[in-house]
């Protein structure tokens, strides 16, 4: 048991190197898939010919207005959800933290549901719901930080604590307003929203997302060694030298606005945020700066190809993400669990 | 004798209890100071304040320089302060998922950006806090598979590399075996000018250390009602008196000269049998 089994991890390079190619070549490929199937060299074709400037061809508008933004959303979104998981469990130091525990996505289905089953954000047209859920996901970040920093600091036990609590409380209000509004396809359009999709993508909505994601992962890769300090317990990183009240402070409001985003633009898909960090840790160990970059390009990869099956499964329907997300995730995570080599901190 | 902390008037307040009430200590350069008292008195408190990780809720800490000035522990930003002082905590979990040499080489992060990646010349400095330690061949191992003692051994390593003029270790001696327990001890005198260490072992305490404070209760304060203070300081053959060490340690003891070697022993029994 105590035998040492050193080199059981992947190469952090060769493997980046790997999951980058994978993330491009899975893109262009996902295009392929959906109600129409195109031959994968028309795909290539279409996008060169964009990419080149030449005459857009038969499947210009269904590759590169309709299917390229929702794949590239799925790896944003993928990715986004993956470095604000591991965000989320060092700065709460627990396995168990997902990007939705701050009571985000909870006040995020609130807003939602307000502007689903009330209207009262009728002015922003289409961008209505998304609105509604970035307001209710800062405002209840905004709750679990106001409730914590009064109960003493954004100590780890205080916003677990205060998140599941105003999760569980917001959870009630979101189905309260359902309840109210009495009306069937209002509680079935909230579900499907709160299971999460990437189906609305369009370029207009990619880049904001795209943008925090890529400055989230880019500003925590640059304190790496204060985050890994931060994971060893909060003496530790004081006596380290880092600052840890900021610190928190900091990667509070960072990982708030990136999931409220993420929330608003794709709903509360699960699962990802909550595995992807783990496996990267399972593959090459627990310090961020070879974490963040794997679990980055692992929850793109994973997400867009959820994606893919959400679209195929039973078509003509499409099964939220949630769904198959929690489908594939579970058992895939009780079987990486299983092979007995992975803990958290120091438990097992 | 120039200072490298003072404490004056320090009250410590922890979760809406009094801990520690009026501490004045100063701890000179280049000395041995060893902190002792009872479980539960204060002595991890007290430490904490001294490394700056907990703020006192009344008081002053104040840190000197080399030249022996003395400036608040507070306005020295954090990351300077952890150049000058290593701090260890008690029971600190080590990281499954982080390997050995990894852990160790957080001891870097004061002297690195936090960007950087560390490197060769890193890994040598890990190597050898490693290998003060004896932990050298597990430097690619992940945390989880060392024992007890050699966990706390590799977290030790961590504050070597920290490679600071001060080092501050609360209860070190934890989870080690005998030979461990003085060597280690030794290591760090020789590799820091000046340790603040709390221990247990009363015997260890009166060898090892230059001088010894004892955080206590005076006697007739009730200690379930109020916050302790430094009830005996001064060198060990002095501070762990019989007189001092029933008073509060609540069992007699006698120092005895080691039959060959030129240091003292103190012999530990149960309160009723001393004479």
């Amino acid at each position: 048991m105590s035998r040492a089994i050193p080199g059981r991890r992947l190469p952090f390079w060769p493997l980046t190197a790997v999951l980058t190619l994978a993330s491009v070549v899975s893109v262009v490929l996902s295009l392929a898939f959906g109600s129409e199937r195109i031959p994968v060299g028309e795909v290539v074709t279409a996008v060169t010919d964009r990419l080149t400037g030449e005459a857009p061809g038969t499947w210009d508008i269904i590759v590169w207005e309709l299917r390229l933004p929702r794949a590239l959303m799925a790896v944003v979104v993928g990715a986004g959800l993956a470095v604000a998981g591991a965000g989320m469990q060092t700065l709460v130091r627990n396995p168990l933290a997902d990007p939705f525990l701050l009571g985000i996505s909870s006040g995020a289905s609130v807003g939602a549901t307000a502007a689903i089953t009330t209207g009262f954000l009728g002015g922003f047209g289409i961008y209505a719901v998304s609105t509604g859920a970035l307001l209710g996901a800062i405002g209840s970040a905004l709750l679990v930080y106001l409730v914590a920093t009064a109960q003493g600091g954004l100590t780890p036990l205080r916003l677990v604590l205060s998140g599941v609590v105003l999760s569980s409380g917001l959870s009630s209000v979101a189905s309260f307003l359902v309840f109210l509004s009495g009306d069937p396809r209002a509680a079935q359009s909230v579900m499907f929203w709160m299971l999460g999709s990437v189906g609305g993508a369009t370029w207009e909505k990619l880049w904001i997302p795209a943008f925090l994601v890529i400055v989230l992962a880019i500003g925590m890769l640059a304190i790496h060694r204060w985050l890994d300090a931060l994971a060893a317990g909060s003496d530790t990183a004081a006596a380290l030298g880092v600052n840890v009240a900021a610190l928190r402070t900091i990667l509070f409001i960072g990982l708030a606005v990136l999931v409220g985003v993420l929330v608003a633009v794709s709903g509360g898909i699960g699962f990802v945020g909550l595995i992807v960090p783990h496996a990267a840790r399972l593959v090459v160990g627990a310090r961020h700066r070879v974490l963040l970059p794997v679990a980055a390009l692992g929850g793109g990869v994973f997400l867009l190809w959820v994606d893919v099956l959400a679209r195929l499964a039973v078509r003509p329907q499409e099964i939220p993400l949630g769904v198959v997300t929690g489908a594939i995730g579970a058992p895939l995570f009780l079987l990486l669990m299983g092979r007995g080599q992975y803990k958290f901190g120091g438990e097992r | 004798m120039s200072l490298v902390l003072r404490l004056s008037g320090v009250s410590a307040r922890l979760g809406g209890r009094d801990i520690l009430h009026q501490v004045d200590l100063d701890v000179p350069a280049g000395r041995r100071l060893g902190i002792i008292g009872v479980n539960g008195a204060g002595k991890s408190t007290l430490l904490r304040i001294l490394a700056g990780v907990l703020q006192p809720s009344a008081g002053e800490v104040q840190i000197g320089d080399a030249s022996g000035q003395l400036q608040n522990l507070r306005r020295l930003p954090s990351r300077e302060r952890a150049r000058r002082i290593a701090f260890v905590p008690q029971e600190e979990v080590v990281a499954a998922e982080l390997l050995v040499g990894e852990m160790v080489a957080l001891g870097r992060v004061p002297r690195t950006r936090p960007w950087s990646r560390g490197g060769s010349a890193e890994r040598e400095i890990v190597r050898a806090a490693l290998d003060a330690v004896g932990l050298a061949d597990r430097i690619d191992v992940p945390g989880d598979q060392l024992s007890g003692g050699e966990k706390r051994r590799a977290v030790l390593a961590r504050g070597l590399a920290q490679d600071c003029p001060v080092m501050l270790l609360d209860e070190p001696t934890n989870h080690l075996d005998v030979a461990w327990q003085l060597r280690l001890l030794q290591v760090f005198a020789e590799r820091a000018q000046t340790l603040v260490a709390t221990v247990h072992d009363l015997d260890l305490a009166l060898r090892f250390f230059d001088e010894l404070a004892v955080i206590g209760w005076p006697a007739g304060l009730d200690p379930s009602t109020h916050p302790a203070r430094i009830v005996a300081l001064g060198p060990p053959t002095d501070v762990l008196s019989s007189r001092h060490v029933a008073a509060h340690f609540g069992v007699g003891s006698v120092q005895v000269p080691h039959p060959q070697l030129d240091q003292s022993h103190l012999l530990i029994h149960p309160r009723e049998e001393s004479r």
